[in-house]
């Protein structure tokens, strides 16, 4: 392919001068200097969390205090980068949910490995884990950046419920009790 | 003239496509070998039918004939065919000539859809707890065939979530979808009969006859063919997605009957044990006893290290001292019939090298009449076909302690047996240097100069051979502990042998071998002409798949 040679355009006397493109920078920098600041002195200051933002992934409560997470490992299964492990266990006989048969007995998410995607959240089906507006994990050992049970709960804490799901199947087994005659 | 005894083939029409399909053969079985699914629930091709679920309903029809000529009326060229005005269950029908179905018709389609909604009123769809997610036959179908939401505005069924039908098996009847699978095992498998029905409609409800309990040894089979989540196991009750599992091909080490089995294991560890089907074996069954074996794997007193004279040491410095004890004098072995054939292999090539007499201890137990037989090694056949040894399984060891009072033997071998309660009490295993092979410690490991850890039937790999001489392979599911080795590569070192050679040499040894090129062992084994060994009483009874040979 044979090469075209382009003739390149002559610079105008106000790209001569360069002054133009001086004076609109200039507007710039006086237009920024006018507005408020907006640097936020973190840590001292913290930003405000947008609904919807995808934070730390924690388990919550439903607001009787009964533990949602039924230990289903759907967000071990579909966790990407295998951030999840789950110790399944039976709920005990004199507990006060017991008819919820099943609750983890270890849940541990590794910050070190979690991406932040929401899936867990996404595929709970007991809406019990949620990526919350905690965005900020730190720790001194691989150890302490691995989230057990109890400091999940902790993060979580108890998020409002539409469904009363598992109240609601009480309630009829109670009505039902005493033989279906 | 047929000689053969293959089943003749009949021709029958799916969905317009003609198919060749063995005659007489259940229309479920014979459209799955063909690769077409018919979702049922109640049937089980082991079992007798029921005809309850209807999952199975399908349009059945077959070619007109004149009443007057019996000839087939032909319509555009082509047979008339008369369909039957209402659809019919496919588990109830079985195959004949000139059969015509439909499969994918919208009333076939209806038909499903229908059943699905109707067993979906009272269940309970508590699939994120329910064990069997995953596995579950109304979960997939329910998917295909399912409507995504409910139409029904009462309220579900209460009934009792957690009962405790026996010691192994725990109903859910909330999630029972009454197929009477389990009633049929009961009363025609296990020959127990303890599960019924008891009140009508919706209240319809599985339970135990009063005062009984399903606790006979195969309760745990009910539980396989359960095609919802109701029947589950305690043991296995909540542990493990189904999901996360790998599923490895074994056999059961329980007796020598040889029960094809899969291991389900996570990350190293095990979480249960299936029966794997294999017809000429053990069907689809197996005992709940052979389901806790996996359990020997993390016992507290596994060997995870080999021991000389009382003192951990490495494993190559305990061969070294196992080597030389083996080749100072006249040396006896005490086999198992827990090894594999190659590991038996290489201790009769170190007997044959060493001129070492050998022992195969028998353990006995009582035959069930199914699929536990007498002999509770799984492998002692394979010690006569590999040469190990030619005579029946030795009841003691008295010959082999009078030899030892007597000076006779000075160094002993013994692999994966106790023989304290053979008959060698650890102050006659004093008088000789004594090298042990096993997986768990016991009086004759702690009598014994040598120690040499072995691996469980779940952490190595090879082949047994039942008592109707039937090779089957196992795979190996988990590792073993760290700095293990499979027992076939010590045994083959202190043979001096190379590990390679295993099969080629036994198909040169033995004619009853020469079939049998390693890597082709079908998931069914390989059945091996044993009339070699007519001779031997062999001790097993009749079982659900093996009658003894009848004694000439």
């Amino acid at each position: 392919m044979a090469i075209k040679v382009v003739q390149r355009r002559p610079l105008s006397l106000a790209e001569r001068t360069y002054l133009p493109q001086i004076l609109a920078g200039l507007k710039v920098t006086w237009d920024n200097l006018r507005r408020p600041p907006v640097t936020l002195q973190y840590p001292d200051e913290r930003p405000t969390i947008p609904q919807g933002y995808r934070g730390v992934p924690t388990l919550v409560r439903d607001p009787h205090g009964r533990e949602k997470c039924v230990s289903c490992q759907l967000c071990e299964f579909v966790c990407p980068p295998k951030a999840i492990r789950i110790t399944p266990g039976e709920i005990s006989e004199t507990a006060e949910n017991t008819h919820v048969e099943k609750a983890p007995k270890e849940f541990e998410i590794n910050m070190l490995r979690c991406i932040y995607c929401g899936l867990c959240q996404e595929v709970c089906p007991e809406e019990a884990i949620w990526l919350q507006s905690q965005y900020s994990m730190t720790g001194t050992s691989r150890e302490s950046m691995v989230n057990n049970k109890a400091r999940l709960y902790e993060l979580g804490g108890t998020l409002p419920d539409s469904h009363y799901k598992w109240d609601k199947k009480k309630a009829e087994a109670e009505k039902q009790a005493g033989g279906h005659h | 003239m047929v000689t053969d005894n293959k089943p003749s083939l009949v021709t029958i029409n799916v969905d317009g496509v003609e198919h060749q399909v063995a005659a007489g053969a259940n229309l479920v079985d014979a459209l799955a070998k063909i690769g077409k699914e018919v979702p049922h629930y109640c049937y089980h091709p082991k079992l007798p039918v029921a005809g309850n679920c209807r999952m199975c309903l399908v349009e059945l029809g077959s070619p007109l004939r004149d009443r007057a000529t019996n000839e087939v009326i032909l319509e555009n060229g082509k047979p008339k065919i008369g369909w039957q005005p209402k659809p019919a269950i496919a588990c109830a029908t079985n195959v004949s000539a000139g059969l015509h179905v439909r499969l994918e018709s919208p009333t076939v389609k209806s038909c499903r859809e229908g059943v699905t909604e109707m067993i979906l009123l009272n269940h309970p769809l508590d699939c994120p707890i329910c064990d069997q997610a995953g596995e579950c036959k109304l979960q997939e179908f329910s998917a295909e065939y399912g409507r995504g939401y409910s139409r029904y505005l009462d309220e579900k069924n209460a009934k009792p979530k957690k009962t405790k039908l026996g010691p192994r098996v725990t109903l859910d009847d909330e999630r029972c979808i009454l197929c009477s699978r389990c009633v049929r095992f009961c009363n025609d498998i296990a020959k127990d009969p303890v599960l019924g029905f008891v009140n009508r409609g919706s209240y319809n409800t599985l339970t135990c006859f009063p005062g009984r309990e399903l606790n006979n040894n195969y309760s745990l089979n009910t539980v396989d063919i359960c095609p919802v989540g109701a029947l589950t196991s305690t043991d296995f009750r909540f542990k493990m997605r189904v999901w996360f599992l790998k599923k490895t091909p074994s056999i059961c080490t329980e007796s020598s009957t040889g029960v094809n089995t899969t291991v389900w294991s996570r990350e190293g560890k095990i979480y249960r044990i299936t029966p794997r089907q294999n017809d000429a074996v053990n069907d689809t069954w197996m005992p709940d006893s052979g389901r806790e074996l996996y359990k020997i794997v993390e016992e507290d007193n596994r060997l995870t290290s080999a021991i000389v004279k009382g003192t951990r040491t490495s494993l190559e410095s305990a061969l070294n001292v196992a080597d030389a004890i083996l080749h100072q004098g006249s040396l006896a072995i005490v086999g198992s019939g827990h090894l594999s054939v190659e590991e038996q292999f290489f201790l009769a090539q170190l007997a044959k090298r060493t001129g070492a007499k050998t022992y195969m201890p028998a353990h006995r137990g009582q035959n069930d009449g199914l699929l536990i037989s007498e002999d509770r090694t799984p492998n002692f056949r394979g010690a006569l076909v590999t040469g190990l040894t030619d005579r029946n399984a030795d009841h003691d060891l008295k010959t082999l302690a009078s030899d030892i009072e007597a000076g006779r033997v000075s160094s002993l071998l013994i692999c994966r047996e106790d023989v304290t309660r053979l008959g060698l009490s650890a102050a006659i295993l004093t008088k000789v240097r004594t090298v042990v092979i096993s997986t768990h410690a016991d009086a004759t490991t702690s009598a014994a100069e040598v120690v040499i850890p072995g691996l469980t039937v779940f952490e190595r790999s090879g082949n047994f051979i039942n008592c109707q001489f039937r090779l089957q392979s196992f795979a190996q599911a988990i590792p073993g502990p760290a700095g293990v080795l499979p027992d076939v590569m010590i045994l083959a070192r202190l043979a001096k042998s190379e590990t390679t050679a295993v099969w080629k040499t036994l198909a040169e040894q033995n004619p009853v071998l020469a079939s049998v090129a390693q890597g082709l062992i079908s998931s069914e084994g390989i059945a091996l002409d044993g009339s070699a060994w007519s001779h031997l009483s062999f001790c097993e009874s009749k079982l659900l798949k093996f009658a003894p040979q009848p004694k000439a």
